[in-house]
């Protein structure tokens, strides 16, 4: 039965991908791209890796379908036509695709109980785990305490991008712009609005703290918090939403996850263990373990909440003031 | 007995399910297509996570499953309704306007 879903899955999401690469439309194709995040997502769920299917549906068929609907309005919704010969763009792509192949032939087969990755890493995070972390979320150990210097690597990511995005377009001022924006005419839009909104960061905060029982954690509950507030820039207009959370406050807060996540590793130095090695913060090992992971899971989740909406910040004030040029 | 009901929940659920996405193919305008989608929607939702609710042990998952029904049934017709109003303000005719030819009044 499960095999019928992943292949049925699988099928669709094969289909999505070749409409994405033949539709001209940009419009349609962003959302093809959200299906085909809920697809993969689908299959995740099948595989039972949750955490990864929460992070798939949350960045890839949420936050980033909001980004690249706030780039097609500023770049227009038609594809245009390329005049380069494409014999040999084709040439290099089939070359490169056959050279992977062949090397995904000496690697070990999927979900062979043989595989080097189940013979020592997963037995050791799955025996160990328990007594020296201690919180049932297995996938939240390993990716805060085990792999932690991996997960700082990703915040620094999502820093950057942010970082990068703001050097090219820049945020929008806090009250330059007095022009009426948002939804008026939509009443029905707006309640529903500013009912769900206090739900969803709420969930965001379950998602960020409960991320040790169960599936999510920082990057899920950052985005889900930064989908709030996209919600109300768009129904309310973004300078009501800027009120809200000015874009100096978000720009301190990129910063502050990253440095909370950081300096959680650097007290841990000074504590004369490892970087991030977080059984030295409290007396008790373990406890120390829960510390470190709540407190790096929040510089986590701040630094995504921050990141995600000066994306967004950035692309909405820039369609802003082309509307009122 | 409780498994019976449950299957019968899910079942004209899944079909209210399959009536919609056949009504996006079948339905000849926007109008009706959005119709189609979200009633549909809105029925087979509280068919299958009541469906759902009856396998649980009336516990936290229950919880859960009534919170997701409640967000469904507050978001899914909103975002119809803003769907519809919007291709309005396009100005975007119903069939029967196109038909009579009839200019479409702003609402």
């Amino acid at each position: 039965m499960a095999e019928i879903i992943d292949l049925v899955l699988l099928g669709m999401l094969a289909i999505t991908a070749f409409n994405i690469i033949f539709i001209k439309d940009l419009f349609t194709v962003v959302m093809l791209f959200g299906i085909y995040s809920f697809l993969s997502a689908l299959i995740f769920v099948n595989l039972d890796a949750v955490d990864v299917a929460f992070t798939e549906a949350a960045v890839g068929a949420g936050i980033s379908t909001v980004l690249m609907l706030g780039t097609l309005a500023l770049t227009g919704r038609k594809e245009k036509a390329s005049s380069h010969k494409t014999i040999l763009p084709l040439l290099v792509v089939c070359v490169t695709g056959a050279a992977l192949i062949y090397g995904t032939l000496d690697m070990p087969l999927f979900g062979d109980p043989d595989n080097p990755a189940h013979q020592h890493v997963a037995p050791r995070y799955i025996e160990d785990s328990p007594q020296e972390i201690g919180i049932p979320n297995m996938v939240t150990s390993v990716l805060a305490s085990y792999r932690a210097f991996d997960t700082l690597g990703e915040t620094a990511v999502v820093f950057a991008a942010a970082i990068g995005v703001l050097s090219l377009l820049g945020l929008p001022k806090r009250d330059r712009a007095t022009i009426q924006s948002g939804l008026k005419s939509h009443l029905v839009l707006r309640v529903v609005a500013k009912m769900i909104i206090p739900l969803i960061v709420l969930f965001a905060l379950y998602v960020q703290f409960h991320g040790d029982y169960g599936p999510g954690g920082g990057f899920q509950a950052g985005v889900i918090a930064a989908a709030a507030l996209i919600l109300y820039a768009l129904v309310f207009g973004l300078p009501m939403a800027t009120h809200v959370v000015p874009p100096r406050v978000l720009k301190a807060l990129a910063a502050l996850g990253v440095l909370i996540y950081a300096g959680t590793g650097v007290v841990s130095l000074f504590l004369s263990a490892n970087f991030l090695d977080y059984s030295v913060l409290a007396e008790d090992p373990v406890a120390g373990q829960h510390i470190g992971i709540i407190a790096i899971e929040l510089g986590v989740g701040i630094t995504v909440f921050a990141a995600m909406l000066c994306i967004f910040y950035a692309f909405a004030g820039q369609t802003e003031r082309k509307n009122i040029q | 007995m409780i498994e019976i009901i449950s299957s019968v929940f899910l079942i004209v659920g899944a079909f209210f399910s399959l009536t919609g996405a056949v009504g996006i193919f079948k339905f000849p305008d926007f109008f009706t297509r959005v119709h189609a989608a979200s009633v549909t929607d809105s029925i087979s939702t509280i068919l299958i996570i009541f469906g759902l609710i009856l396998r649980t042990d009336f516990d936290l998952v229950a919880v859960k499953l009534l919170f997701i029904l409640i967000f469904m049934l507050l978001t899914s017709p909103t975002a119809s309704h803003a769907l519809a109003k919007s291709a309005r303000h396009g100005g975007l005719l119903t069939l029967a306007e196109t038909r009579s030819d009839k200019k479409v009044g702003d609402d």
